[in-house]
């Protein structure tokens, strides 16, 4: 099956007042993918190999992308709340058991957020390259510090990826989406920056299957923070890709989406 | 006219080839190359420099707040008014401004400035600022509600200065379960309230329909007339007549004994270029969020290197175009007469000098201002027509359309 097979339709679709833009693909059990804090291109490769194994559901978080911003938004526990309102009431979710929620950095910290609210309900979950809690050693890159395009290019081990994805030159309607969804960031988690002082202490009644994946060359979220996910939770386990930065679902989509669907369809 | 003094207290004694290795001079350009025993040495030549333009005839010392930056060391106006209000007598402390969003306690805020006033016997003028997109970041406060921030601040300050407290304040960035200071600002019904800004149309407004003088800094003289234009359109909207009464200026004019010594010592305006924000920074200077969307496009390219730096025009520009002005009184007074026949402000600031300039020579300019300038300026003020809120006894703002006058003393 190549990646032309795979049709994605989008709808908005209306949760706490906010028409929030909602891509779907694929077939077969539904995966919830959240993205990162720099938003999403429409497609990617690893959205579509997902898409070859599973039905996959892609949102833009409200605020950032195509989702309209609610004013009142104010921190990613009330994003991890409207993503469960739409589970609640989507016509793929009628079983949230079957449900898999996979995270993609700040994507993550808000599937880790929904987890502690649902601790028994989806069938697996998984954190890549997830903020959301502390590093004791290290440090989450500031992007309050960088320009647009010098903390993508943080996210990235290999720049010729970066270029392909974006352009060497990424134009000027790409850094004002960028900047849109920095701004949707500011305002829901300023401070204490990407990180909930109290997550680690919650995340041990998280009974959901958990496989954490970090790219070895995560410039953006140190590793220390994917070994502090598995050490909190009470089922997960950490893999490490070679080769990879932040954006591992970028830089490798097909080592990643192996990953995933082999731990969310195990039995 | 209301004429005052203005310095932005220069770091002037940081090694500038580190700055320029560095790349940029304000955020994170480190501390460690700043030197207290200088810094101790400078707030003391400012403090000076202000004993002595209160003693030559200005009406007001003009201050103002930055953070982590070499280009002013004024880290707090609260601190230096403090001081004024005791060891002067007679001028106006012009604050411009308190960065409200910086604040998370505005209550505190306002006790501040009433103790200001009360010390300083009524003469504080208590101007408001948004702060600059590298203050947000300096201090920690959210770039993206900094509009919000600033305009319930600002509700907040006024209610806590005019009504009986206690009371309860549920905002949404500002909570306070108590608000009853023991401290209330002399002047009733508060004092007054002047914004300082550059060209963004959105303080303009907001200056405009809250009837809050508005002070245009160091803008060039067509920018500054389209600045009254949309002034008095608002202030027609709203519902009063605009004018030099709610228009102010900030000059920078160096005045010495010769030309030549006061353009030598002009170029110092240049130390610092990147307008208010020294070696402006690109993307410290402008946080997402902080600028308005209408501004994005220009933001992010400038951001990303692909629109240059709005730095302002090279030296002999700004002489020319009267941004800078150096000379004797002689030639100071026909251009600063220019300035006000063309956007008659009632209220100018002279900015007597900046960088590397001495003590000496600054004190050299305050005295030649005080004695030969001013004076001129006075006349022709009066000539102009160009009454100052003071001298107009022009209401204190929209909500409170009356001057400004100190609660009698008690016996």
């Amino acid at each position: 099956m190549s990646a032309d097979d795979i049709t994605w339709v989008s709808q908005p679709i209306p949760i706490a007042g906010a028409a929030l833009h909602v891509a779907r693909g694929g077939a077969g059990a539904p995966v919830l993918v959240l993205h990162h804090d720099i938003g999403t291109l429409d497609r990617l490769p690893f959205y579509d190999a997902l898409a070859r194994r599973f039905t996959v559901l892609v949102p833009s978080h409200p605020g950032y992308g195509r989702s309209a911003r609610p004013e009142w938004l104010r921190s990613v526990r009330d994003v991890a709340i409207m993503y469960q309102w739409l589970l609640g009431t989507h016509d793929l979710a009628r079983d949230l058991t079957t449900v898999s929620v996979i995270g993609l950095g700040f994507g993550g910290w808000i599937a880790a957020e929904m987890a502690t609210m649902a601790p028994r309900t989806f069938r697996r979950l998984v954190l890549v390259g997830a903020m959301g809690v502390k590093p004791e050693r290290g440090e989450i890159a500031d992007q309050a510090l960088l320009s647009y395009i010098d903390y993508v290019r943080l996210g990235f081990a290999d720049q010729g990826a970066f270029d392909r994805l974006f352009g060497a030159n990424p134009p000027t309607s790409t850094l004002e989406q960028w900047d849109l969804n920095r701004e949707m960031t500011f305002r829901i988690a300023w401070k204490p920056y990407m990180y909930n002082p109290t997550l680690p202490h919650l995340l041990g009644g998280v009974a959901t299957s958990t496989l954490v994946v970090w790219g070895r060359d995560d410039r953006i979220v140190p590793l220390e923070c994917g070994e502090r996910y598995v050490k909190a939770l009470a089922q997960a386990r950490l893999e490490v890709v070679d080769g990879a930065g932040h954006f591992v679902e970028m830089e490798k989509p097909d080592a990643l989406a192996q990953l995933v669907a082999e731990f969310v369809s195990a039995g | 006219m209301h004429l005052m003094y203005f310095t932005e207290q220069p770091m002037s004694a940081y090694p500038v080839e580190e700055g320029r290795m560095f790349g940029a001079t304000a955020l994170m350009f480190s501390n460690r190359f700043f030197d207290p025993v200088a810094g101790s040495r400078l707030y003391n030549e400012y403090l000076e420099q202000y004993r002595l333009a209160e003693e030559v005839g200005f009406d007001g010392i003009m201050l103002n707040e930055h953070h982590n930056a070499p280009f002013c060391m004024q880290a707090k106006c609260n601190v230096f008014a403090s001081i004024l209000a005791a060891v002067t007598k007679r001028v106006k402390i012009v604050l411009l401004g308190n960065p409200l969003p910086l604040a998370e306690n505005p209550v505190r805020l306002a006790e501040e400035l009433a103790m200001i006033d009360m010390v300083s016997r009524g003469r504080l003028v208590s101007g408001f600022v948004r702060g600059g997109g590298q203050e947000q970041l300096a201090t920690g406060v959210n770039p993206a509600y900094n509009r919000e921030r600033f305009e319930e601040a600002h509700a907040l300050i006024v209610k806590t200065w005019t009504q009986p407290g206690p009371f309860r304040w549920e905002g949404a960035h500002y909570q306070h379960r108590v608000v009853n200071p023991w401290a209330l600002p002399l002047q009733k019904p508060h004092p007054r309230v002047w914004i300082p800004g550059v060209l963004s149309k959105e303080t303009i407004v907001w200056a405009a329909r809250t009837r809050y003088p508005y002070i245009a800094l160091s803008t060039a003289i067509d920018a500054t007339k389209k600045i009254w234009q949309l002034y008095d359109q608002v202030a027609a909207d709203t519902g009063y007549a605009g004018g030099p009464e709610y228009r102010g200026y900030l000059q920078r004019c160096h005045v010495a004994e010769t030309e030549e010594k006061a353009l030598a010592n002009a170029r110092q305006f240049m130390w610092m270029q990147g307008e208010f924000t020294g070696l402006a920074h690109p993307v410290w200077s402008s946080p997402s969020g902080y600028f308005s969307p209408s501004y994005r496009t220009a933001f992010v390219e400038y951001a990303v290197g692909r629109r240059p730096n709005p730095r302002g025009a090279a030296f002999e520009e700004q002489i020319r175009d009267q941004q800078i002005v150096a000379g004797t009184p002689k030639t100071v007074i026909p251009k600063l007469r220019r300035l006000l026949e063309e956007t008659r402000p009632s209220i100018l600031g002279l900015w007597g000098s900046d960088g590397f300039v001495t003590n000496e020579d600054t004190k050299t300019c305050i005295r030649l201002l005080g004695e030969d300038v001013l004076p001129a300026l006075r006349e022709i003020g009066k000539e102009l027509g160009l009454w100052s809120p003071f001298e107009a006894n022009a209401p204190v703002s929209q909500a409170f359309p009356e001057p400004a006058r100190p609660a009698s003393e008690a016996a």
